[in-house]
């Protein structure tokens, strides 16, 4: 397929899916068209709009990154929201409770640790993957479930904050990820992203690593032929997943919220699922998806504020994107409806 | 002695424990055991959080409607039917990865039933209260001293799961049907060189499992709150998921894991009561799942073309 038809084709789906994501909110009794123009007005007609959707789309860079990397190896890790927490809280940790370092170095290490332990808890998964051959698709998902309980207690007992919050004490200044602007909740955690989508493109397309991943993904049998340590391959994509992923809880708590929140993450790492699909898991595709998503979501709180609709609104618009991505057949349907109606008309 | 025994303190806290291990089981049982129908015929589902939310939504609006809460079940039944109807059409049809299908099932359901929450009962977290539908005493069984307690003054939706359980141990393990959606679950491509309709079989698979996790999601809302609330189901379809897997895909076998899980669930309650971190007990049902397909508890094995897709013709038999 050419490059226009590529995109033709997205554009196309996502208009479906817009459509259909409509289509619901109308037989709900409202009006479409007025919530997508409330939703697109207030995410990009004035600054604070396009701040708010740049803050939105942040932690979804970092953990659509982390599943593209995965699915580019061929593993499905649909536990970045597990690895999300464990990295946030092992940024939020090293930020309150060691003592107060030179910026950039503790800065370094916080980002470093949330790093280290998101993908290390991805790392479970590689390991049961490869020594018994268990489904990395319900292990993360098992993951999840038990990373966000395990960050739940830390948060209510070991690590908690004198008050009535289950929440960590505040991070150092140190620690913190600075704030682009004033006024707005941006940080520099939209840089690191930015960042690591480049450092991603290098890693996936000019190097032996990544080469040796996108094989495996595309043919683990003819992989292992050539020579490469498939198991090998799947720890590192699923580390590195992993990493990107404990990355975007780490910028959530060094530049948004300061500390670690018991259950702060409203599923980011769900939606990079989402943002990986539609970005057809490049780097450069995620980050279009991530914006997307984040400008869909400023919209949607636009909207929760301004109107009876509430944000979950923006989870039936995702969801249809999704659907109507990743069935590849759906439009072929849609071409044969047209040409077999075609042929009815000419009868 | 024996009255000593019964009439202590810690006799009766056993007896509430295994009575609320039964109503924590039901739901679970319910959708695992739709987890069972789709899994069988190679679909797989990790919808369930989905279609029990969408059955706890509609079982409350039907009964909200009608004012009678079983036409609420049926408004749940066909809600999850429906759902699950779309999950096999873009699975099987449009070709689409079941999991990221599923993924797309449970964003949708989350977004559908708060946006209808606010559309017809104007409040973001939950809905009116309505006609639910309570537990039932079986007639002299629940008169049996301690048993009867236990088991025969449960919820409706109880009885029914037991009652699902014969009937679709019966129906894959007896009948024809059955043995044929678990030979598609293995190898659709010998099955379909006999001239068996596999998608259909799987559709009506699909379809029914969708049926019943919607049944579990109806229980939540109608059998124990007779209300709605935003993201109620919050996380039981991947306990229900884990049920399916530790149950290795066995009608018997869910409604087994069901019942542990739904223990755990009691304890945690108990916990929560006497103020104790109850993090690491809700732990329990995804640990327990992990050391399963570790290999390290017990051996299961999920059916072999699970999540493959099937065209006919295809020659890989």
């Amino acid at each position: 397929m050419k490059l226009w038809q590529k995109v033709g084709s997205l554009v196309l789906r996502l208009f479906l899916a817009l459509f259909t994501a409509g289509l619901v909110l109308y037989f709900s009794g409202y009006s479409p068209l007025t919530a997508y123009k409330a939703m697109i007005w207030g995410a990009i007609s004035n600054w604070d709009g396009i701040a708010l959707s740049l803050v939105q789309a942040t932690p979804l860079i970092f953990t659509g990154l982390a599943v593209a990397f995965a699915n580019n190896c061929g593993v499905f890790n649909i536990g970045a929201e597990g690895q999300l927490y464990l990295g946030a809280m092992a940024a939020a940790v090293i930020g309150a409770f060691i003592p107060p370092l030179p910026h950039f170095f503790h800065l370094f290490l916080a980002l470093l640790g949330g790093a280290i332990f998101g993908g290390l808890w991805a790392s479970i998964a590689a390991w049961l993957k490869v020594k018994a051959e268990a489904n990395e698709v319900i292990i993360t998902i098992m993951l999840n479930s038990i990373g966000i309980l395990l960050c739940s207690y830390l948060a209510n007992y070991v690590f908690k904050a004198p008050g009535p919050v289950a929440q960590t004490p505040e991070v150092h200044a140190s620690a913190a990820l600075n704030r682009i602007g004033t006024g707005t909740q941006l940080s520099t955690a939209l840089l690191v992203g930015l960042g690591l989508i480049i450092i991603i493109w290098v890693v996936l397309y000019r190097t032996k690593l990544g080469y040796e991943v996108r094989i495996v993904g595309a043919n683990p049998r003819a992989a292992a032929t050539a020579g490469i340590n498939v198991a090998g391959m799947t720890f590192v994509a699923l580390f590195i997943s992993g990493a990107l992923a404990g990355l975007g809880g780490a910028g959530q708590v060094l530049g948004l919220h300061s500390r670690f929140i018991d259950g702060f993450s409203p599923g980011y790492g769900f939606d990079g699922i989402a943002v990986a699909i539609l970005g057809g898991n490049s780097p450069i595709g995620v980050l279009f998806a991530a914006l997307l998503f984040g400008l869909l979501r400023a919209g949607g709180m636009v909207l929760d504020r301004t109107t009876k609709i509430p944000v979950d609104f923006v989870l039936i618009i995702q969801a249809a994107i999704i659907l109507f991505i990743a069935a590849p057949n759906i439009l072929k349907f849609l071409k044969g409806g047209l040409k077999s109606a075609r042929t009815n008309t000419k009868q | 002695m024996l009255e000593q025994i019964l009439n202590s303190e810690a006799f009766f806290l056993t007896m509430a424990l295994l009575a609320s291990t039964l109503r924590m089981a039901t739901p679970l049982g319910l959708a695992a055991m739709g987890a069972v129908y789709s899994e069988r015929a190679g679909v797989v589902n990790l919808g369930l959080e989905g279609l029990m939310l969408v059955g706890a939504f509609f079982g409350v609006l039907g009964s909200y409607l009608t004012g009678n809460a079983w036409l609420g079940v049926l408004l749940a039944v066909i809600s999850g039917g429906v759902l699950a109807f779309l999950l096999a059409l873009v699975t099987l049809r449009y070709k689409a990865n079941h999991v990221v299908a599923g993924v797309a099932l449970n964003l949708l359901s989350l977004g559908l039933t708060s946006v209808l929450l606010v559309a017809i009962w104007g409040n973001r977290g939950k809905s009116a209260d309505v006609e639910g539908i309570y537990p039932v005493n079986i007639p002299f069984l629940s008169d049996i001293p301690v048993l009867g307690e236990i088991f025969f003054r449960q919820s409706p939706f109880f009885y029914l799961l037991i009652i699902l359980m014969v009937i679709s141990w019966f129906l894959f393990y007896r009948t024809k049907w059955g043995l044929r959606l678990r030979a598609i679950g293995e190898n659709p491509a010998a099955v379909d060189s006999l001239g068996i309709p596999v998608n259909t079989y799987k559709y009506i698979a699909v379809i029914a499992g969708g049926m019943l996790a919607a049944l579990g999601g109806a229980y939540l809302s109608l059998g124990e709150l007779s209300l709605f609330g935003r993201n109620m189901v919050s996380g039981r379809g991947y306990i229900a998921l884990a049920a399916n897997i530790l149950g290795n895909w066995n009608p018997v076998g869910v409604v087994l894991s069901s019942l542990l899980f739904g223990f755990a669930n009691a304890v945690e309650m108990n916990l929560q009561l006497y103020g104790w971190p109850t993090q690491f007990v809700q732990m329990i049902p995804y640990v327990v799942t992990i050391f399963v397909l570790g290999g390290l508890v017990r051996k299961v094995e999920a059916p072999k073309a699970l999540g493959e897709h099937f065209d006919r013709g295809d020659t890989h038999v």
